[in-house]
């Protein structure tokens, strides 16, 4: 936090720590979608593959880390923490549950429907 | 800290404006709330994605095939690692802007200007990483043909690997056409650079040759494209083959559907906006940092805002690189 300058104590340890996961998630997300582990493929959660699940999951993570350690969002007021992420995550999460139904649905009517698209 | 915001003399009045809830100066709340409204902005492109995605779902390009490029490598199939280089880069020039952040706590000048330059410098490597990427995706790789109803079909050998328009083409010297042209033709009509080669061209080729194969848009149920036999590859392109398509720009895209290439000119290239303005921002708060604006004013808290803005960019790419390139 700001206010306090003068006992500050340095977070250069952390700063490098959070620097060492977030390489990590980084490179175990690489490494997954260079290789594509067959059974990662083939198990569907949710009418999705759960390698790409792993990959969300992952980058939540990595979105966590970021904003709480670099952005300090650990240091600020309950009030401010969350009047950010409560209302970026609620909203995100309503756009993208409206949305993927809507396209899931254009999906089916292309499918199943009479107009042809590919002529 | 007070010195950034000047006093208004309602301090200790609690009921006369003197509190102050969140604990913070006013800059970084509006700071943290302009973010909070860019991040729902990029969410509802990335969402727009996911909805054009789901509509197309079994005909989706495969982003493996697409971004397989790498610096002095040239033909060589490299996917993922480019972009995998850019991401570290970024998260790195975060780290060194955090440090940033962290020297000017402690006041102490000199190594806020050492993590500020080499976070510009990250940056400035990012916008150049994303242009290259750009140049690649617009100049295309092997070059497709168009279908009357705007499918992309691709030439593939008996193997399954790819083939390039100029192995399938064989070319018909007196065919040859020359671009039309305001200055000698009607004054107000002219059109595009014409494709290297014509339908016609690409149709006897791959008549003459009796190993190549036709890739379409659809996926299999294990994720690949579906590749037509020969019989259905010579129908195929013969009744509804219209053009030839070379890259990839707002209307046509040589890799499948052009939603495909609308959604990442746009998703990029506004993230990539966001890189080049905050590398703008944080070239002018390095200034004032040289120019010891903040020893002066005794608090770093403009570093602080500016590192917010940074990491929300690097934010912004965790989400694009996992949707454009993983998932």
């Amino acid at each position: 936090m700001a206010h306090d300058t003068a006992h500050h104590e340095s977070n250069t340890k952390r700063i490098w720590n959070v620097f060492i996961i977030l390489s990590v998630i980084t490179i175990v997300e690489v490494i997954l979608g260079i290789i594509k582990p067959a059974f990662l493929v083939d198990i569907k959660l949710v009418s999705m593959k759960l390698l790409n699940w792993i990959f969300i999951i992952l980058t939540i993570w990595k979105a966590y880390y970021i904003t709480w350690a670099f952005m300090h969002m650990e240091g600020e007021t309950k009030g401010l923490r969350r009047s950010v992420v409560w209302t970026s995550v609620f909203l995100i999460c309503y756009l993208i549950f409206i949305l993927l139904t809507e396209g899931d649905y254009i999906y089916e009517v292309y499918k199943s429907g009479y107009v042809s698209w590919d002529f | 800290m007070e010195t950034a915001v000047p006093n208004t003399g309602t301090e200790d009045k609690l009921w006369g404006g003197g509190n102050k809830p969140l604990k913070v100066t006013y800059g970084k709340m509006m700071m943290w709330f302009f973010i909070l409204s860019d991040a729902l902005t990029f969410s509802g492109f990335l969402a727009a994605y996911g909805f054009s995605r789901f509509k197309f779902i079994d005909s989706w390009p495969i982003a493996d095939e697409v971004f397989n490029h790498f610096p002095f490598l040239h033909g060589v199939d490299a996917p993922m690692y480019y972009v995998a280089l850019m991401t570290f880069i970024l998260i790195f020039s975060s780290v060194t802007m955090v440090l940033a952040v962290d020297a000017g706590h402690h006041m102490k000048q000199k190594k806020v200007i050492l993590y500020m330059f080499l976070t510009i410098i990250g940056g400035i490597i990012f916008v150049g990483s994303q242009a290259w990427e750009w140049k690649n995706f617009i100049k295309g790789e092997y070059g497709a043909v168009e279908t009357k109803g705007g499918q992309i079909l691709q030439f593939v050998d008996a193997e399954g690997h790819r083939v390039s328009l100029n192995d399938v083409a064989v070319i018909d010297t007196h065919k040859e056409r020359v671009r039309h042209e305001r200055k000698n033709g009607i004054w107000y009509t002219d059109e595009g650079t014409l494709p290297t080669y014509t339908i016609e061209e690409i149709r006897n080729g791959f008549a003459k040759k009796s190993d190549l194969l036709i890739r379409t848009q659809i996926l299999t149920e294990d994720g690949h494209k579906t590749v037509l036999s020969r019989e259905e590859s010579l129908k195929k392109l013969n009744a509804e083959a219209i053009g030839i398509v070379e890259g990839a720009n707002l209307r046509h895209n040589e890799y499948g559907t052009p939603l495909f290439a609308n959604f990442f000119f746009f998703i990029t290239g506004f993230h990539g906006f966001h890189v080049f303005s905050g590398v703008v921002i944080n070239i002018i708060i390095f200034i004032n940092v040289i120019l010891g604006t903040y020893e002066r004013r005794k608090n770093y808290e403009m570093v602080e805002k500016v590192g917010l803005y940074w990491h929300f960019v690097d934010l912004v790419w965790v989400f694009v690189f996992t949707f454009f390139y993983l998932v």
